[in-house]
């Protein structure tokens, strides 16, 4: 616990000492970046001793706070959110250094690097809270770090409009856990975390309701999930890697600790989480799918995989309340597994998108193309962070989506209807794979493979910089690794499971993890098979001419600008989703037999923001506009009339 | 050593029959236009000549051009390890082997639309885009037929869902869910095969095409690679649907294979009169038939979970 608590202010205080060093020196980067390293290190160390001791690790100390407490608590369960977190701020520390040098960035540099520590030092925090106190000042750190992190480039409208959307909804989800916090205390008399299913009865309907919208608006579940593309699209690269691969999953972490407090579990939570998760899966790739902007089509894919995640949730709770152990350990191991895998390769896409943005200079997937040639370890680090996101195999998407497929599978086998139901996430399931497959093919084929397409794509003349190189690697090996050696993480999961539930002692665990190694060796002979007809074929064509052109139907003189762009790429599949997307169209439409030039843009506004609340709220406002005119009307006569009847409604109140 | 025998015998079953159903079609509407057609062993002429040739590739190309037809082989010969060549088990199965086998065509696909990308032809990128299309709306079917057959046979494994409870099945009540099954997964085998009413192999218009077009650029060995994948998937695809349809069990492995030769030429046959009866639908009412056939199998579904 020591090296935990060590680690944790080292990454807290890692921005300190750059303030104090000059502005366009790289001394203060480099010891920042060595600063958060040694503490991702030590923390690492200190879970990994933690779990080898068996129990969970506790710290407690008196606070000065009324009722709150220094209480941190180190478990399994925590550890799986941990660990990733490690990775992930120690990585992009290092890739800070190539991406966001301080001396291309003096006026912020300093200032990121800051709330950089603070917000993983923070997040640190939430997730060993042992004391609602504790917890809620972690959270609120977290939320206002998070909004310096986002808004690090001020100057621009669009970091600021993000910023303010960020912070209004972290807060609303924040009210909702004060609230839920407040409740928890009355339930149990100490603010202190209960242990695990110790609470029954009382209002654990509206504990649940509140966490829900709380922790929900901090995942990004499908209708709170407004914050989430604005604010990763305008925040630097490597904050977005953190904002989407791990400050969303705290709010999972949440709704993971505040649901393993309750004895019993209705099945309708676990419904309603269940098709929340469904309908994020669902639209979050569905809204994906029609995005240009690289780091927003990103975005709404940790809305897509939240939904996966969520769904593996949903099946747990269910397993719960019907009692079956295999399938709440099946779907709660998948939903974890894919916790730490998102958090890996949603930054390995985060950090390979980075390299492609700080090249070309633009965010818009179809001024891209052809990037492979000049960017080739960008190029193989998008490629493996696609596969794996798409849940294919050999890598580590693949693995977390089977066990939550499993569970499905294993639900359909339950006792009545309202349970056997639940097998159709298996479907849906599917349908999330096959689009988030179409989007990736369409964003790596247009990025990377074809011809440049602008000027800018043409004249791309750098790979990633060693720096930015290394943590991507890295990222790559994790995901590899969970993918091809999935076997080594079978006891992790299992005992977080074991913290989240307490099993049933009847049930052999390890059974249904039994397969996980032959689904990794299944991996290896289709990368050795990859390898082996791949060299064959390169060999064979080796002597090939290549300096034909491509072949165009007899067209002789193709450009770069007749390439298949992403918007057309995913045209067919979005014009499936009109009724959820409303894709405007404007232009394009072509008239006579000598037509002219024509323009055509296609946009797709976020379905909640943009098309509810932002109008609703505009409405909305203008009907207390209208409102207070008719009440101020400034005519002397109303305002008399106000007083009159004020008078009149205070004699009656006190006459009674 | 009796497993190494069995996966030798599955992999040599796939890998010199595949090319045969092939001729097989083409003969079958050869007969039925009225021609007497190119000979049942065309295919693997056709390959042959093909590997011999020298290639020509695109300067716009990179390596991901190649691993689309690398894929597109390996991916099919991987996936029949999992699957039971009929009364024949597969080499390995395990739980959950079904989820392998279903994402294992994934990665094929993505690698075939790349390399696909990778030309930098509109014509192409419209064939990718078309095939991510009718694949993301054929996945949830397969994985409904999946369910279904799980519920039945109380399984998780391929060779535990095509098993020998198969041929009692057809009699009792899940019979009717089952003979859905076998349509829905017939429709997905053309989906996926890009055969008619879907796509058709023969068209000479590149707008009107879906997988064709995204292999234009594709010569020589690559392009011998991207027909046999073709051959092998048929295959791979089409076992379930003769399993289904022959729940046979001779006791013999040798006449186990008999059974499932016969049926599985048989079932190219069929592939032969409906491309031969059948007109190519219009491609905007492709995703309406995929979505009516989901309904379809939705509904197997509920016949069973009642």
């Amino acid at each position: 616990m020591i090296w935990f608590v060590a680690g944790m202010l080292l990454i807290a205080l890692s921005g300190v000492p750059g303030l104090f060093a000059d502005r366009h020196g790289r001394g203060g980067e480099r010891l920042a970046c060595l600063l958060v390293l040694a503490g991702s290190a030590a923390v690492a160390g200190g879970v990994i001793i933690a779990l080898a001791s068996g129990a969970p690790a506790l710290l407690t100390r008196p606070w000065t706070v009324p009722g709150g407490e220094l209480a941190l608590r180190l478990d399994p369960l925590a550890a799986l959110f941990i660990l990733p977190l490690c990775l992930v701020v120690g990585g992009g520390a290092v890739y800070g250094l190539g991406y966001w040098p301080q001396r291309e960035h003096p006026g912020n540099g300093r200032r990121f690097r800051l709330f950089y520590g603070l917000l993983g030092a923070s997040m640190l925090l939430v997730l060993t809270a042992d004391n609602s106190l504790l917890f809620l000042f972690a959270w609120e750190v977290m939320a206002v770090t998070a909004f310096f992190l986002v808004t690090t480039e001020q100057e621009r409208a669009e970091a600021r409009r993000a910023g303010f959307i960020y912070l209004v909804t972290a807060h609303a989800g924040a009210l909702a856990l004060f609230a839920l916090f407040a409740l928890l205390a009355q339930e149990t008399g100490s603010l202190h975390f209960p242990a695990a299913a110790s609470l029954a009865g009382g209002s654990a309907t509206l504990l649940f309701l509140l966490g829900l919208f709380g922790f929900g608006f901090k995942a990004g579940l499908m209708p709170l999930h407004i914050w989430l593309p604005i604010a990763h699209a305008a925040a630097p690269s490597h904050a977005s890697a953190l904002l989407s691969g791990i400050v969303l999953k705290t709010g999972i972490y949440g709704l993971l600790r505040l649901t393993s407090f309750f004895a019993v579990i209705p099945p309708w939570w676990g419904w309603t989480v269940l098709l929340l998760g469904v309908i994020s899966g669902v639209f979050g790739v569905a809204l994906a799918l029609a995005q240009h902007d690289l780091k927003r089509l990103l975005a709404y894919h940790s809305v897509e995989n939240i939904g996966i995640i969520t769904i593996g949730i949903g099946l747990a709770l269910l397993g719960r309340s019907f009692g079956l152990p295999e399938l709440t350990l099946l779907a709660m191991s998948g939903a974890l597994l894919h916790v730490v895998n998102h958090g890996l390769f949603k930054s390995l896409l985060f950090y390979s998108a980075g390299s492609v943005v700080h090249a070309t200079g633009s965010r818009e997937i179809d001024h891209y193309g052809g990037l492979l040639r000049q960017q080739p370890w960008t190029a193989v680090c998008f490629l493996a962070g696609a596969v794996a996101i798409c849940g294919l195999p050999p890598f580590n998407g693949f693995v977390s989506e089977w066990l939550i497929y499993l569970a499905a599978f294993g639900a359909s086998r339950g006792e009545g209807l309202n349970l056997r139901l639940a097998v159709l996430a298996a479907p849906a399931l599917a349908l999330i794979g096959g689009l988030a497959v179409a989007c990736f093919v369409k964003v790596f084929g247009v990025t990377f493979l074809g011809a440049p397409r602008s000027a800018a794509a043409a004249t791309v003349n750098h790979d990633a910089a060693p720096s930015m190189r290394g943590p991507m690697l890295a990222l790559l090996l994790a995901c590899a690794w969970i993918g091809l050696l999935p076997g080594t993480l079978a006891p992790l999961l299992q005992s977080a499971v074991a913290t989240w539930v307490t099993p049933v002692k009847a049930v052999n665990l390890a059974a249904p993890l039994a397969p996980l190694p032959l689904v990794g060796a299944t991996g290896w002979v289709l990368l050795i098979y990859l390898a082996g007809l791949g060299w064959w074929l390169h060999r064979r064509t080796r002597q090939a001419p290549r300096d034909v052109s491509t072949w165009g139907c007899g067209y002789a003189a193709p450009t770069p600008r007749m390439q298949y762009t992403a918007s057309s790429f995913a045209d067919l599949l979005v014009s499936q989703f009109r009724f959820g997307l409303w894709t405007e169209r404007h232009g394009g439409k072509v008239s006579g037999i000598f037509p002219t030039t024509r323009e055509f843009a296609s946009h797709t506004p976020d379905a909640v923001l943009d098309r509810v609340l932002v109008p609703g709220f505009r409405s909305l406002a203008r009907g207390c506009s209208w409102l207070r005119a008719r009440v101020q009307n400034g005519r002397v006569p109303t305002y008399l009339l106000y007083v009159a009847l004020t008078l009149l409604t205070l004699l009656i109140v006190t006459a009674r | 050593m009796e497993m190494l025998a069995r996966t030798a015998l599955h992999l040599l079953l796939l890998l010199l029959v595949a090319p045969l159903l092939q001729g097989v079609i083409v003969r079958t509407k050869a007969l039925f236009a009225g021609r007497v057609g190119a000979p049942l062993l065309q295919p693997y002429h056709d390959l042959a000549r093909l590997l011999r040739k020298e290639c020509v590739v695109s300067r716009t190309t990179t390596w991901v051009f190649l691993a689309g037809p690398a894929a597109g082989v390996a991916v099919p010969i991987l996936a029949a390890l999992f699957m039971p060549f009929g009364a024949l088990p597969a080499p390995i199965a395990f739980t959950g082997d079904l989820l392998l086998f279903v994402y294992l065509f994934g990665v094929a696909r993505f690698f075939t639309v790349a390399s696909a990308l990778d030309t930098g032809s509109s014509f192409e990128g419209m064939g990718g885009a078309r095939e991510v299309t009718f694949a993301c709306l054929a996945e949830p079917i397969v994985l409904f037929c999946l369910i279904v057959l799980a519920r039945i046979a109380d399984a998780l494994s391929l060779t535990a869902l095509l098993g020998p409870h198969l041929a009692a099945t057809w009699r009792g009540p899940a019979g009717l869910s089952l003979g859905l099954v076998v349509v829905c997964l017939l429709v997905v085998l053309l989906v996926e095969n890009s055969r008619i009413p879907f796509d058709d192999p023969n068209t000479h218009l590149e707008l009107t095409m879906i997988h064709e077009v995204m292999v234009l650029d594709h010569s020589g060995p690559p392009l011998a690679m991207v027909l046999y994948g073709a051959a092998l998937k048929l295959m791979v695809l089409g076992a379930p649907i003769v399993r289904l349809l022959l729940p046979v069990n001779t006791g013999s492995w040798a006449g186990d294979a008999l059974v499932f030769l016969g049926g599985m030429l048989l079932l190219a046959m069929l592939i032969g009169v409906i491309e031969s009866i059948m007109a190519r639908l219009r491609l905007v009412r492709i995703p309406q038939v995929l979505i009516g056939t989901t309904m379809l199998s939705g509904f197997a579904l509920v016949l069973v979970l009642r």
